[in-house]
Protein backbone atom coordinates (compact mmCIF):
# COMPACT_ATOMS: atom_id res chain seq x y z
CA UNK A 1 0.00 0.00 0.00
CA UNK A 2 1.30 3.46 -0.85
CA UNK A 3 2.08 6.07 1.73
CA UNK A 4 -0.56 8.66 2.46
CA UNK A 5 -0.37 11.84 4.48
CA UNK A 6 -1.92 10.98 7.85
CA UNK A 7 -2.63 13.13 10.86
CA UNK A 8 -1.44 11.31 14.01
CA UNK A 9 -4.77 11.17 15.82
CA UNK A 10 -6.73 10.00 12.78
CA UNK A 11 -3.98 7.49 12.01
CA UNK A 12 -4.24 6.01 15.51
CA UNK A 13 -7.98 5.49 15.09
CA UNK A 14 -7.66 4.04 11.58
CA UNK A 15 -4.85 1.71 12.71
CA UNK A 16 -7.10 0.37 15.47
CA UNK A 17 -9.85 -0.19 12.89
CA UNK A 18 -7.39 -2.10 10.69
CA UNK A 19 -6.36 -4.14 13.76
CA UNK A 20 -9.97 -5.25 14.14
CA UNK A 21 -11.19 -3.13 17.03
CA UNK A 22 -14.86 -3.95 17.61
CA UNK A 23 -15.81 -1.18 20.00
CA UNK A 24 -14.55 2.21 21.14
CA UNK A 25 -15.80 3.95 24.27
CA UNK A 26 -14.50 7.38 25.14
CA UNK A 27 -15.02 11.00 25.95
CA UNK A 28 -13.57 13.92 23.97
CA UNK A 29 -10.60 15.88 25.25
CA UNK A 30 -8.00 18.00 23.45
CA UNK A 31 -5.46 17.18 22.01
CA UNK A 32 -6.88 13.78 21.01
CA UNK A 33 -10.50 14.54 20.07
CA UNK A 34 -9.70 13.74 16.42
CA UNK A 35 -9.30 10.10 17.51
CA UNK A 36 -12.97 10.09 18.49
CA UNK A 37 -13.90 12.11 15.43
CA UNK A 38 -12.38 9.52 13.10
CA UNK A 39 -13.92 6.61 15.00
CA UNK A 40 -17.34 8.28 15.13
CA UNK A 41 -17.37 8.45 11.34
CA UNK A 42 -15.78 5.11 10.53
CA UNK A 43 -17.00 2.62 13.14
CA UNK A 44 -20.75 3.01 12.44
CA UNK A 45 -19.99 2.72 8.69
CA UNK A 46 -18.37 -0.62 9.40
CA UNK A 47 -21.17 -1.81 11.69
CA UNK A 48 -18.96 -1.61 14.76
CA UNK A 49 -19.52 0.27 18.01
CA UNK A 50 -18.63 3.89 18.69
CA UNK A 51 -19.97 5.22 21.95
CA UNK A 52 -19.32 8.63 23.45
CA UNK A 53 -19.89 8.02 27.15
CA UNK A 54 -20.89 10.60 29.74
CA UNK A 55 -17.40 10.63 31.27
CA UNK A 56 -14.01 8.95 31.30
CA UNK A 57 -15.07 6.93 34.35
CA UNK A 58 -18.00 5.52 32.40
CA UNK A 59 -15.83 4.97 29.30
CA UNK A 60 -13.24 2.82 31.02
CA UNK A 61 -15.91 0.73 32.74
CA UNK A 62 -17.66 0.15 29.41
CA UNK A 63 -14.28 -0.89 28.02
CA UNK A 64 -13.86 -3.24 30.99
CA UNK A 65 -17.25 -4.81 30.40
CA UNK A 66 -16.78 -5.27 26.67
CA UNK A 67 -13.31 -6.75 27.24
CA UNK A 68 -14.78 -9.26 29.72
CA UNK A 69 -17.21 -10.28 27.00
CA UNK A 70 -14.22 -11.02 24.76
CA UNK A 71 -14.51 -8.05 22.42
CA UNK A 72 -11.45 -6.31 20.98
CA UNK A 73 -11.91 -2.94 22.62
CA UNK A 74 -10.15 0.31 23.41
CA UNK A 75 -10.40 3.84 24.70
CA UNK A 76 -8.43 7.01 24.20
CA UNK A 77 -7.98 10.13 26.26
CA UNK A 78 -5.52 12.74 27.43
CA UNK A 79 -3.87 13.22 30.80
CA UNK A 80 -6.73 14.41 33.10
CA UNK A 81 -9.03 11.89 31.45
CA UNK A 82 -6.58 9.06 32.07
CA UNK A 83 -6.42 10.09 35.75
CA UNK A 84 -10.18 9.59 35.90
CA UNK A 85 -9.78 6.12 34.40
CA UNK A 86 -7.24 4.85 36.89
CA UNK A 87 -9.63 2.97 39.16
CA UNK A 88 -10.99 1.11 36.15
CA UNK A 89 -7.51 0.40 34.84
CA UNK A 90 -6.57 -1.25 38.10
CA UNK A 91 -9.71 -3.42 38.02
CA UNK A 92 -8.91 -4.39 34.42
CA UNK A 93 -5.32 -5.27 35.33
CA UNK A 94 -6.45 -7.52 38.18
CA UNK A 95 -9.16 -9.08 36.03
CA UNK A 96 -6.59 -9.86 33.31
CA UNK A 97 -8.62 -8.78 30.32
CA UNK A 98 -6.95 -7.29 27.23
CA UNK A 99 -7.54 -3.58 26.73
CA UNK A 100 -5.81 -0.91 24.64
CA UNK A 101 -5.61 2.63 26.01
CA UNK A 102 -4.26 5.69 24.20
CA UNK A 103 -2.94 8.67 26.17
CA UNK A 104 -2.17 11.75 24.09
CA UNK A 105 -0.48 13.53 26.96
CA UNK A 106 -0.93 17.25 27.62
CA UNK A 107 0.69 19.78 29.90
CA UNK A 108 -0.03 19.32 33.59
CA UNK A 109 -0.48 18.97 36.47
CA UNK A 110 -4.15 19.81 36.86
CA UNK A 111 -6.25 20.87 33.94
CA UNK A 112 -2.94 22.26 32.70
CA UNK A 113 -3.05 23.03 28.99
CA UNK A 114 -3.32 21.14 25.72
CA UNK A 115 0.31 21.44 24.60
CA UNK A 116 2.65 18.44 24.14
CA UNK A 117 4.00 16.90 27.34
CA UNK A 118 5.49 13.72 28.77
CA UNK A 119 4.39 14.51 32.30
CA UNK A 120 2.48 11.22 32.60
CA UNK A 121 5.52 8.93 32.34
CA UNK A 122 5.31 7.98 36.01
CA UNK A 123 1.56 7.50 35.77
CA UNK A 124 1.79 5.20 32.76
CA UNK A 125 4.88 3.26 33.78
CA UNK A 126 4.80 3.16 37.58
CA UNK A 127 1.27 3.71 38.75
CA UNK A 128 -1.45 3.34 36.14
CA UNK A 129 -3.77 2.57 39.06
CA UNK A 130 -3.67 1.34 42.63
CA UNK A 131 -1.97 -1.93 43.45
CA UNK A 132 0.89 -3.85 41.87
CA UNK A 133 0.75 -3.88 38.09
CA UNK A 134 2.28 -2.34 35.00
CA UNK A 135 0.61 -1.91 31.64
CA UNK A 136 2.78 -2.47 28.60
CA UNK A 137 3.59 1.11 27.54
CA UNK A 138 4.51 1.92 23.93
CA UNK A 139 5.84 5.35 22.91
CA UNK A 140 5.73 6.24 19.19
CA UNK A 141 7.87 9.10 17.90
CA UNK A 142 6.21 9.55 14.52
CA UNK A 143 2.94 8.83 12.75
CA UNK A 144 4.11 5.53 11.23
CA UNK A 145 5.12 4.27 14.65
CA UNK A 146 1.80 5.45 16.09
CA UNK A 147 0.06 3.22 13.53
CA UNK A 148 2.39 0.28 14.06
CA UNK A 149 2.30 0.42 17.86
CA UNK A 150 -1.49 0.62 18.01
CA UNK A 151 -1.61 -2.64 16.07
CA UNK A 152 1.13 -4.09 18.26
CA UNK A 153 -0.72 -2.95 21.38
CA UNK A 154 -3.72 -5.12 20.46
CA UNK A 155 -1.49 -8.12 19.81
CA UNK A 156 0.40 -7.73 23.09
CA UNK A 157 -2.72 -6.98 25.13
CA UNK A 158 -4.33 -10.19 23.86
CA UNK A 159 -1.20 -12.31 24.08
CA UNK A 160 -0.72 -11.47 27.75
CA UNK A 161 -4.29 -10.54 28.74
CA UNK A 162 -3.10 -7.19 29.93
CA UNK A 163 -3.46 -3.45 29.38
CA UNK A 164 -1.36 -2.03 26.55
CA UNK A 165 -1.04 1.74 26.57
CA UNK A 166 0.18 3.85 23.70
CA UNK A 167 1.46 7.18 24.99
CA UNK A 168 2.15 10.11 22.71
CA UNK A 169 1.49 13.84 22.86
CA UNK A 170 -0.28 16.54 20.92
CA UNK A 171 2.69 17.03 18.61
CA UNK A 172 2.35 13.46 17.31
CA UNK A 173 -1.45 13.61 17.51
CA UNK A 174 -1.75 16.81 15.51
CA UNK A 175 1.10 16.43 13.03
CA UNK A 176 0.83 14.99 9.52
CA UNK A 177 3.39 12.65 8.00
CA UNK A 178 3.47 10.17 5.14
CA UNK A 179 2.61 6.78 6.56
CA UNK A 180 1.34 3.41 5.44
CA UNK A 181 -1.68 1.69 6.93
CA UNK A 182 -1.67 -2.06 7.49
CA UNK A 183 -4.28 -4.11 5.61
CA UNK A 184 -7.71 -4.50 7.21
CA UNK A 185 -7.90 -7.49 9.54
CA UNK A 186 -11.26 -9.16 9.71
CA UNK A 187 -13.17 -8.57 12.93
CA UNK A 188 -13.08 -11.67 15.10
CA UNK A 189 -16.43 -13.47 14.79
CA UNK A 190 -18.36 -14.05 18.05
CA UNK A 191 -17.75 -17.82 17.93
CA UNK A 192 -14.01 -17.16 18.12
CA UNK A 193 -14.11 -15.27 21.40
CA UNK A 194 -11.38 -16.37 23.82
CA UNK A 195 -12.34 -19.30 26.03
CA UNK A 196 -12.07 -17.21 29.23
CA UNK A 197 -14.59 -14.64 27.95
CA UNK A 198 -18.06 -14.17 29.41
CA UNK A 199 -20.15 -15.28 26.48
CA UNK A 200 -23.06 -16.94 28.27
CA UNK A 201 -22.30 -20.30 29.85
CA UNK A 202 -24.41 -22.43 27.52
CA UNK A 203 -23.11 -25.99 27.59
CA UNK A 204 -20.10 -25.18 29.73
CA UNK A 205 -19.07 -24.21 33.25
CA UNK A 206 -19.45 -20.46 33.93
CA UNK A 207 -16.32 -18.34 33.57
CA UNK A 208 -15.59 -15.92 36.41
CA UNK A 209 -13.80 -12.64 35.85
CA UNK A 210 -13.31 -10.55 38.96
CA UNK A 211 -10.91 -8.22 40.70
CA UNK A 212 -12.28 -9.00 44.15
CA UNK A 213 -10.43 -11.70 46.06
CA UNK A 214 -11.30 -11.87 49.73
CA UNK A 215 -8.66 -13.49 51.91
CA UNK A 216 -5.00 -12.52 51.96
CA UNK A 217 -3.56 -15.78 50.63
CA UNK A 218 -6.11 -15.82 47.87
CA UNK A 219 -5.16 -12.38 46.65
CA UNK A 220 -1.48 -13.06 47.11
CA UNK A 221 -1.81 -16.02 44.73
CA UNK A 222 -3.39 -13.71 42.15
CA UNK A 223 -0.58 -11.21 42.67
CA UNK A 224 2.06 -13.88 42.24
CA UNK A 225 0.46 -14.90 38.97
CA UNK A 226 0.37 -11.26 37.80
CA UNK A 227 4.01 -10.79 38.78
CA UNK A 228 5.04 -13.94 36.92
CA UNK A 229 3.29 -12.59 33.83
CA UNK A 230 4.99 -9.19 34.17
CA UNK A 231 8.32 -10.99 34.41
CA UNK A 232 7.57 -12.86 31.20
CA UNK A 233 6.61 -9.59 29.46
CA UNK A 234 9.80 -7.93 30.72
CA UNK A 235 11.83 -10.83 29.33
CA UNK A 236 10.16 -10.87 25.90
CA UNK A 237 8.83 -7.49 24.96
CA UNK A 238 11.50 -4.83 25.53
CA UNK A 239 11.81 -2.64 22.45
CA UNK A 240 13.97 0.37 21.62
CA UNK A 241 15.69 2.11 18.70
CA UNK A 242 19.29 3.23 18.45
CA UNK A 243 20.90 5.92 16.35
CA UNK A 244 24.68 6.21 15.83
CA UNK A 245 25.50 4.30 19.02
CA UNK A 246 28.18 2.03 17.44
CA UNK A 247 31.10 4.33 18.20
CA UNK A 248 29.35 6.74 20.61
CA UNK A 249 31.10 7.94 23.73
CA UNK A 250 28.16 10.10 24.81
CA UNK A 251 24.59 8.81 24.93
CA UNK A 252 21.27 10.58 24.67
CA UNK A 253 18.20 8.79 26.03
CA UNK A 254 14.83 10.26 25.05
CA UNK A 255 11.44 8.96 23.95
CA UNK A 256 8.50 10.10 21.84
CA UNK A 257 8.51 13.61 20.39
CA UNK A 258 11.70 14.72 22.11
CA UNK A 259 13.21 11.37 21.14
CA UNK A 260 12.95 12.38 17.49
CA UNK A 261 14.15 15.90 18.29
CA UNK A 262 17.26 14.17 19.68
CA UNK A 263 17.81 12.47 16.29
CA UNK A 264 18.47 15.98 14.97
CA UNK A 265 20.70 16.66 17.98
CA UNK A 266 22.79 13.57 17.16
CA UNK A 267 23.31 14.79 13.58
CA UNK A 268 24.29 18.27 14.68
CA UNK A 269 26.54 17.06 17.49
CA UNK A 270 28.31 14.70 15.09
CA UNK A 271 28.88 17.62 12.70
CA UNK A 272 30.48 19.45 15.64
CA UNK A 273 32.79 16.48 16.21
CA UNK A 274 31.09 14.91 19.23
CA UNK A 275 30.60 11.14 19.13
CA UNK A 276 26.98 11.11 20.27
CA UNK A 277 24.48 8.28 20.02
CA UNK A 278 20.79 8.07 20.88
CA UNK A 279 18.77 5.32 22.51
CA UNK A 280 15.05 5.88 22.09
CA UNK A 281 12.95 3.56 24.27
CA UNK A 282 9.93 2.23 22.38
CA UNK A 283 8.54 0.33 25.35
CA UNK A 284 8.63 2.54 28.43
CA UNK A 285 7.48 -0.51 30.35
CA UNK A 286 9.23 -2.89 30.11
CA UNK A 287 12.15 -0.47 30.03
CA UNK A 288 15.30 -1.20 27.97
CA UNK A 289 17.44 -1.29 31.12
CA UNK A 290 19.71 -4.08 29.91
CA UNK A 291 20.76 -2.28 26.75
CA UNK A 292 21.24 1.01 28.58
CA UNK A 293 23.46 -0.80 31.11
CA UNK A 294 25.56 -2.17 28.23
CA UNK A 295 25.90 1.24 26.61
CA UNK A 296 26.81 2.77 29.99
CA UNK A 297 29.96 0.61 29.87
CA UNK A 298 30.82 2.10 26.48
CA UNK A 299 30.08 5.83 26.95
CA UNK A 300 31.52 8.55 29.19
CA UNK A 301 28.16 10.01 30.13
CA UNK A 302 24.40 9.93 29.52
CA UNK A 303 22.02 12.84 28.93
CA UNK A 304 18.32 12.09 29.36
CA UNK A 305 15.97 14.61 27.76
CA UNK A 306 12.27 14.70 28.57
CA UNK A 307 9.22 16.94 28.34
CA UNK A 308 8.75 16.82 32.12
CA UNK A 309 10.70 17.52 35.32
CA UNK A 310 12.72 14.31 35.11
CA UNK A 311 10.79 11.04 35.28
CA UNK A 312 12.31 8.48 32.91
CA UNK A 313 15.74 9.65 34.08
CA UNK A 314 15.09 7.69 37.29
CA UNK A 315 14.83 4.48 35.27
CA UNK A 316 17.92 5.45 33.28
CA UNK A 317 19.85 5.91 36.54
CA UNK A 318 18.60 2.54 37.83
CA UNK A 319 19.84 0.95 34.61
CA UNK A 320 23.19 2.76 34.56
CA UNK A 321 23.85 1.94 38.24
CA UNK A 322 26.60 4.49 38.59
CA UNK A 323 28.66 3.20 35.66
CA UNK A 324 28.85 6.75 34.28
CA UNK A 325 27.34 10.15 35.05
CA UNK A 326 23.68 10.61 34.10
CA UNK A 327 22.44 14.16 33.51
CA UNK A 328 18.96 15.46 32.80
CA UNK A 329 17.49 18.22 30.68
CA UNK A 330 13.77 18.84 30.49
CA UNK A 331 11.07 21.37 29.68
CA UNK A 332 7.63 21.38 31.25
CA UNK A 333 4.18 22.80 30.74
CA UNK A 334 3.94 21.88 27.07
CA UNK A 335 7.29 23.22 25.88
CA UNK A 336 9.19 21.01 23.43
CA UNK A 337 12.97 21.19 23.91
CA UNK A 338 14.67 22.04 20.60
CA UNK A 339 18.13 21.02 19.37
CA UNK A 340 19.70 24.44 20.04
CA UNK A 341 19.04 24.09 23.79
CA UNK A 342 19.92 20.39 24.05
CA UNK A 343 23.29 20.77 22.29
CA UNK A 344 24.79 23.01 25.01
CA UNK A 345 23.72 20.43 27.61
CA UNK A 346 25.63 17.80 25.62
CA UNK A 347 28.66 20.09 25.44
CA UNK A 348 28.53 20.50 29.23
CA UNK A 349 28.41 16.72 29.65
CA UNK A 350 31.27 16.35 27.16
CA UNK A 351 33.46 18.67 29.28
CA UNK A 352 32.43 17.13 32.61
CA UNK A 353 33.18 13.50 31.89
CA UNK B 1 15.42 20.81 -10.27
CA UNK B 2 17.78 19.31 -7.76
CA UNK B 3 21.53 19.37 -8.26
CA UNK B 4 22.93 15.89 -7.82
CA UNK B 5 24.34 15.29 -4.39
CA UNK B 6 22.86 18.39 -2.82
CA UNK B 7 21.23 17.64 0.51
CA UNK B 8 17.61 18.62 0.85
CA UNK B 9 16.62 20.04 4.23
CA UNK B 10 14.09 22.85 4.35
CA UNK B 11 12.11 24.07 7.32
CA UNK B 12 9.23 26.32 6.34
CA UNK B 13 6.93 28.26 8.63
CA UNK B 14 3.65 29.58 7.20
CA UNK B 15 1.86 32.00 9.48
CA UNK B 16 -1.19 34.22 9.40
CA UNK B 17 -4.64 34.82 10.84
CA UNK B 18 -7.02 31.86 11.17
CA UNK B 19 -8.96 31.73 7.89
CA UNK B 20 -6.07 32.91 5.69
CA UNK B 21 -5.21 29.35 4.75
CA UNK B 22 -1.77 29.09 6.33
CA UNK B 23 -2.42 25.51 7.42
CA UNK B 24 -3.79 24.45 4.03
CA UNK B 25 -0.86 26.02 2.15
CA UNK B 26 1.43 23.96 4.38
CA UNK B 27 -0.54 20.82 3.64
CA UNK B 28 -0.25 21.42 -0.11
CA UNK B 29 3.49 21.68 0.37
CA UNK B 30 3.51 18.48 2.43
CA UNK B 31 1.48 16.52 -0.16
CA UNK B 32 3.75 17.75 -2.95
CA UNK B 33 6.90 16.82 -1.01
CA UNK B 34 5.50 13.37 -0.27
CA UNK B 35 4.66 12.87 -3.96
CA UNK B 36 8.28 13.77 -4.77
CA UNK B 37 9.37 10.88 -2.56
CA UNK B 38 10.76 13.16 0.14
CA UNK B 39 10.39 12.89 3.89
CA UNK B 40 8.03 15.54 5.21
CA UNK B 41 6.38 16.62 8.44
CA UNK B 42 3.53 19.12 8.80
CA UNK B 43 2.78 20.34 12.28
CA UNK B 44 0.30 23.06 13.21
CA UNK B 45 0.33 25.32 16.18
CA UNK B 46 -2.80 24.23 17.99
CA UNK B 47 -4.72 25.23 21.05
CA UNK B 48 -7.76 27.21 22.07
CA UNK B 49 -7.81 29.40 18.96
CA UNK B 50 -10.71 31.02 17.15
CA UNK B 51 -11.30 32.29 13.63
CA UNK B 52 -9.11 35.35 13.29
CA UNK B 53 -6.66 34.09 15.90
CA UNK B 54 -3.17 33.09 14.97
CA UNK B 55 -2.68 30.09 12.71
CA UNK B 56 0.71 28.68 11.93
CA UNK B 57 2.31 25.51 10.67
CA UNK B 58 5.83 24.23 10.26
CA UNK B 59 6.70 22.00 7.30
CA UNK B 60 10.02 20.17 7.28
CA UNK B 61 11.12 18.62 3.99
CA UNK B 62 14.18 16.40 3.85
CA UNK B 63 15.83 13.62 1.87
CA UNK B 64 16.55 11.82 5.14
CA UNK B 65 14.40 10.75 8.10
CA UNK B 66 13.19 13.88 9.89
CA UNK B 67 14.17 14.36 13.50
CA UNK B 68 12.72 17.52 14.96
CA UNK B 69 9.47 18.59 13.28
CA UNK B 70 9.87 22.04 14.85
CA UNK B 71 12.56 24.68 14.41
CA UNK B 72 13.37 28.01 15.97
CA UNK B 73 15.18 29.26 12.84
CA UNK B 74 13.34 28.20 9.66
CA UNK B 75 15.07 28.22 6.27
CA UNK B 76 11.96 29.90 4.84
CA UNK B 77 8.81 31.61 6.02
CA UNK B 78 5.59 32.94 4.54
CA UNK B 79 4.10 35.75 6.59
CA UNK B 80 0.52 36.57 5.71
CA UNK B 81 -0.07 39.34 8.28
CA UNK B 82 1.73 41.88 10.48
CA UNK B 83 2.03 39.77 13.69
CA UNK B 84 3.58 36.95 11.64
CA UNK B 85 6.04 39.40 10.07
CA UNK B 86 7.06 40.57 13.52
CA UNK B 87 7.45 37.01 14.78
CA UNK B 88 9.28 35.36 11.88
CA UNK B 89 11.18 38.04 9.94
CA UNK B 90 13.92 37.95 12.60
CA UNK B 91 13.80 34.13 12.82
CA UNK B 92 14.62 33.13 9.23
CA UNK B 93 18.11 31.62 8.95
CA UNK B 94 20.76 33.66 7.14
CA UNK B 95 20.53 32.79 3.46
CA UNK B 96 16.88 31.87 3.88
CA UNK B 97 13.73 33.11 2.14
CA UNK B 98 10.98 35.33 3.49
CA UNK B 99 7.76 35.73 1.52
CA UNK B 100 5.78 38.74 2.69
CA UNK B 101 2.12 39.36 1.87
CA UNK B 102 2.78 43.04 1.19
CA UNK B 103 -0.94 43.76 0.74
CA UNK B 104 -1.37 43.42 4.49
CA UNK B 105 2.18 43.93 5.74
CA UNK B 106 3.35 47.50 5.01
CA UNK B 107 6.76 47.27 6.68
CA UNK B 108 9.99 46.25 4.93
CA UNK B 109 12.54 43.81 6.30
CA UNK B 110 15.74 45.40 7.51
CA UNK B 111 17.73 42.23 7.01
CA UNK B 112 20.28 41.99 4.22
CA UNK B 113 21.23 38.36 4.89
CA UNK B 114 17.98 36.81 3.63
CA UNK B 115 16.08 36.84 0.34
CA UNK B 116 12.89 38.81 0.92
CA UNK B 117 10.07 38.53 -1.61
CA UNK B 118 7.27 41.06 -1.34
CA UNK B 119 4.09 39.79 -2.96
CA UNK B 120 0.88 41.84 -2.94
CA UNK B 121 -0.84 38.51 -2.46
CA UNK B 122 -4.20 39.65 -1.11
CA UNK B 123 -4.51 42.17 -3.95
CA UNK B 124 -3.59 39.57 -6.55
CA UNK B 125 -6.07 37.17 -4.98
CA UNK B 126 -8.83 39.84 -4.97
CA UNK B 127 -8.13 40.58 -8.64
CA UNK B 128 -8.51 36.87 -9.34
CA UNK B 129 -11.88 37.04 -7.61
CA UNK B 130 -11.23 35.57 -4.15
CA UNK B 131 -9.08 37.20 -1.49
CA UNK B 132 -8.71 33.85 0.25
CA UNK B 133 -6.31 32.69 -2.48
CA UNK B 134 -3.55 34.86 -0.98
CA UNK B 135 -2.05 31.79 0.71
CA UNK B 136 -1.63 30.00 -2.62
CA UNK B 137 -0.16 33.13 -4.27
CA UNK B 138 2.48 33.27 -1.53
CA UNK B 139 3.09 29.54 -1.80
CA UNK B 140 3.74 29.95 -5.53
CA UNK B 141 6.38 32.61 -4.81
CA UNK B 142 8.05 30.42 -2.20
CA UNK B 143 8.07 27.26 -4.34
CA UNK B 144 9.63 29.15 -7.25
CA UNK B 145 12.32 30.73 -5.05
CA UNK B 146 13.02 27.53 -3.13
CA UNK B 147 13.62 25.32 -6.16
CA UNK B 148 13.21 22.08 -4.24
CA UNK B 149 9.72 21.09 -5.38
CA UNK B 150 8.36 21.72 -8.89
CA UNK B 151 5.31 23.95 -9.21
CA UNK B 152 3.55 21.08 -11.02
CA UNK B 153 3.74 18.97 -7.84
CA UNK B 154 1.75 21.65 -5.99
CA UNK B 155 -0.76 21.70 -8.86
CA UNK B 156 -1.15 17.94 -8.51
CA UNK B 157 -1.62 18.36 -4.76
CA UNK B 158 -4.41 20.85 -5.55
CA UNK B 159 -5.98 18.38 -8.00
CA UNK B 160 -5.92 15.64 -5.40
CA UNK B 161 -6.55 17.42 -2.13
CA UNK B 162 -8.51 20.64 -2.61
CA UNK B 163 -11.57 20.06 -0.38
CA UNK B 164 -14.75 19.16 -2.22
CA UNK B 165 -16.47 22.40 -1.22
CA UNK B 166 -13.70 24.44 -2.91
CA UNK B 167 -13.52 22.28 -6.03
CA UNK B 168 -14.94 25.03 -8.22
CA UNK B 169 -11.92 27.16 -7.30
CA UNK B 170 -9.38 24.63 -8.64
CA UNK B 171 -8.57 26.65 -11.76
CA UNK B 172 -8.29 29.88 -9.78
CA UNK B 173 -5.98 28.19 -7.26
CA UNK B 174 -3.64 27.16 -10.06
CA UNK B 175 -3.75 30.64 -11.52
CA UNK B 176 -2.97 32.10 -8.10
CA UNK B 177 -0.05 29.70 -7.76
CA UNK B 178 1.41 30.75 -11.12
CA UNK B 179 0.90 34.49 -10.44
CA UNK B 180 2.77 34.04 -7.16
CA UNK B 181 5.53 32.07 -8.84
CA UNK B 182 6.34 35.09 -11.04
CA UNK B 183 7.40 36.93 -7.89
CA UNK B 184 9.64 34.08 -6.83
CA UNK B 185 11.81 34.15 -9.94
CA UNK B 186 15.31 35.37 -9.25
Amino acid sequence: MAKELWEGNAAIAEAAIRAGVEAFFGYPITPQTEVLEHFSKRLPELGRVFLQAESEVASINMVYGAACAGARVMTSSSSPGISLMQEGLSYIACSEVPVVVINIMRGGPGLGNVQPSQGDYFQAVKMAGHGDFHPIVLAPANVQEAIDYVVLAFDLAEKYRTIAMVVADGAIGQMMEPAEMPPMRPVRPPEERPDWALTGAQGREPNIITSLYLGAENLERVNLRLQAKLKEIAANEVRWKEYSTEDADLLLVAFGTVGRVCQTVVREARKAGMKVGLLRPVTLWPFPSGRIAELAEQVRGVLTVEMNAGQMVEDVRLAVEGRCPVRFYGRMGGVIPLPDEILPELEKLDKEC
Amino acid sequence: MQEAGRRIQEEIIISGFGGQGALFAGQLLAYAAMDQGLHVTWIPSYGPEMRGGKARCTVVISDEEIGSPLVRRPSAAIVLNIPSMEAFEPAVKPGGILVVNSSLVPQKSERDDIHVIYVPASDIASDLGNVRLANVVCLGALIQALGVIPLEAIERALDDHLPERHRKLLGLNKEALRKGAEYGEH
